[in-house]
């Protein structure tokens, strides 16, 4: 077993982004990534979660600092003006099992 | 004219989230609820479609919907330079009101069955295509040639997204089925649609309620719009049925249909296709005054003024 230092990035944003994101974190160099249905309340009113047009998802990331900035340089230039989403990471250390 | 009983549904619902109950339908229920109404809608169409289909309908769909683009278009004026709305907000408005909605339809035919009224079932195909060219001349209107379009996205939500797909694929399906193919589904699909349908209402119930809060931000202009415009959109529903030949409840659902203002694939669409647009405002209005003003007040209204027309006619 090898632990090793990445970062976890973490969007909640509106869950109608999320067919884009499937598509383009890939591209951005994110290996992975999960998805779950977010409720809560900011700057652009309550999201209640109930009703699909105004439900928020959470996409967590774990991912090396350089594609944590690619995926937040990106999302900054194409959702972030208009679409309500809030972004952070952290230092995370992925417990792995080495492949044998 | 008595009122139609799922809507009290609605009504309950509306009650539920005004009052702040705690009332909540779960959202994995609303979706699944709406993938069975939608496909029940479409299979019911496409069984009609099966026993009506003649060559003469293309011609009436192309009056229909040539029609149906003068909505939004009238729409937009009113609400850039009376309501003094942003060219993005008018346009996205402008497009949720010339696209439609199929609740609000599906209403439309249970008002019609407890009435004892018969009507073109084809009409139902207008579901899906008065979608698009409503929500095309949204964008258009928002960009006037200028802005990137993210319009392979906006289409791909259109005709891939939940409802028009299964709207679509329901009717593929019942027009090659057919009325005896169909048969075996009838318990599930058009016995149980009605508490399917109540269901249904009583979230949507509870989301208007949660707009019309929101609302009282907007002002009177957008109430006021979410009233007047309907009526001005099923008149000319009405006449176009009328002149068609439509009968009585074909003429009531096509003004239906024109009324309507969509609120579930406009809103998507816009939200990709006119990011800057404010859905509060458009959705606001689609779901908090027209909806319920449609199920309450305009469904019986539409009724009357093709009744009325038929005898004027006659």
């Amino acid at each position: 077993m090898s632990d090793q230092n990445q970062r976890l990035l973490t969007i909640v944003c509106e869950s109608m982004l999320e067919s884009f994101l499937q598509e383009e974190l890939p591209r951005l160099g994110a290996s992975g990534y999960t998805v779950t249905d977010a409720r809560g309340a900011g700057r652009h009113g309550r999201r209640g979660g109930a009703w699909a047009k105004e439900s928020n998802i959470k996409v967590d990331i774990v991912c090396d600092a350089e594609v944590a900035q690619r995926v937040v340089d990106h999302i900054n230039r194409e959702y972030k003006q208009h679409y309500a989403l809030v972004m952070y990471s952290t230092d995370a250390t992925m417990h792995c099992v080495s492949a044998r | 004219m008595s009122l139609e009983p799922v809507v009290l549904f609605f009504v309950l619902g509306l009650a539920a989230g005004l009052l702040r109950s705690d009332l909540k339908i779960p959202g994995s229920i609303y979706d699944a609820l709406s993938i069975y109404l939608l496909l029940a809608i479409g299979l019911k169409g496409g069984v009609k479609l099966a026993e009506q289909a003649t060559p003469g309908m293309l011609l009436d769909g192309v009056l229909i919907i040539g029609a149906a683009i003068l909505i939004p278009l009238v729409a937009f004026p009113i609400l850039r330079y009376l309501g003094k709305l942003k060219r993005a907000d008018a346009a996205s408005i402008a497009a949720h009101y010339g696209s439609v909605s199929v609740v609000t339809f599906s209403i439309g035919v249970a008002f019609l069955a407890q009435a004892a009224q018969e009507y073109e079932g084809y009409l139902i195909v207008f579901l899906v295509l008065l979608e698009v060219p409503a929500l095309v001349i949204g964008v258009m209107l928002a960009r006037y040639g200028a802005g990137q379009v993210r319009w392979g996205r906006m289409l791909h939500e259109v005709f891939f997204g939940k409802s028009i797909f299964l709207l679509l694929g329901g009717m593929i399906i019942g027009y090659v089925a057919g009325p005896q193919g169909i048969a075996p589904l009838d318990n599930v699909f058009f016995d149980l649609f009605k508490g399917a349908l109540a269901i249904f209402l009583l979230e949507m119930g509870l989301v208007a309620a949660g707009r019309l809060a929101d609302l009282r931000a907007y002002g009177v202009f957008l109430i006021g719009f979410g009233i007047v415009m309907p009526i001005l959109s099923a008149s000319l529903g009405t006449a176009v049925g009328w002149m068609l030949g439509l009968s009585v409840g074909g003429t009531m659902l096509l003004a239906a249909l024109y009324a309507s203002a969509s609120y579930i694939a406009a809103p998507a669409a816009m939200r990709i296709a006119v990011p800057e647009a404010n859905p509060g405002l458009s959705i606001g209005a689609a779901l908090g005054v027209t909806f319920p003003f449609n199920i309450l007040i305009g469904i019986p209204l539409y009724y009357w003024m093709a009744q009325t027309i038929h005898q004027i006619g006659a």
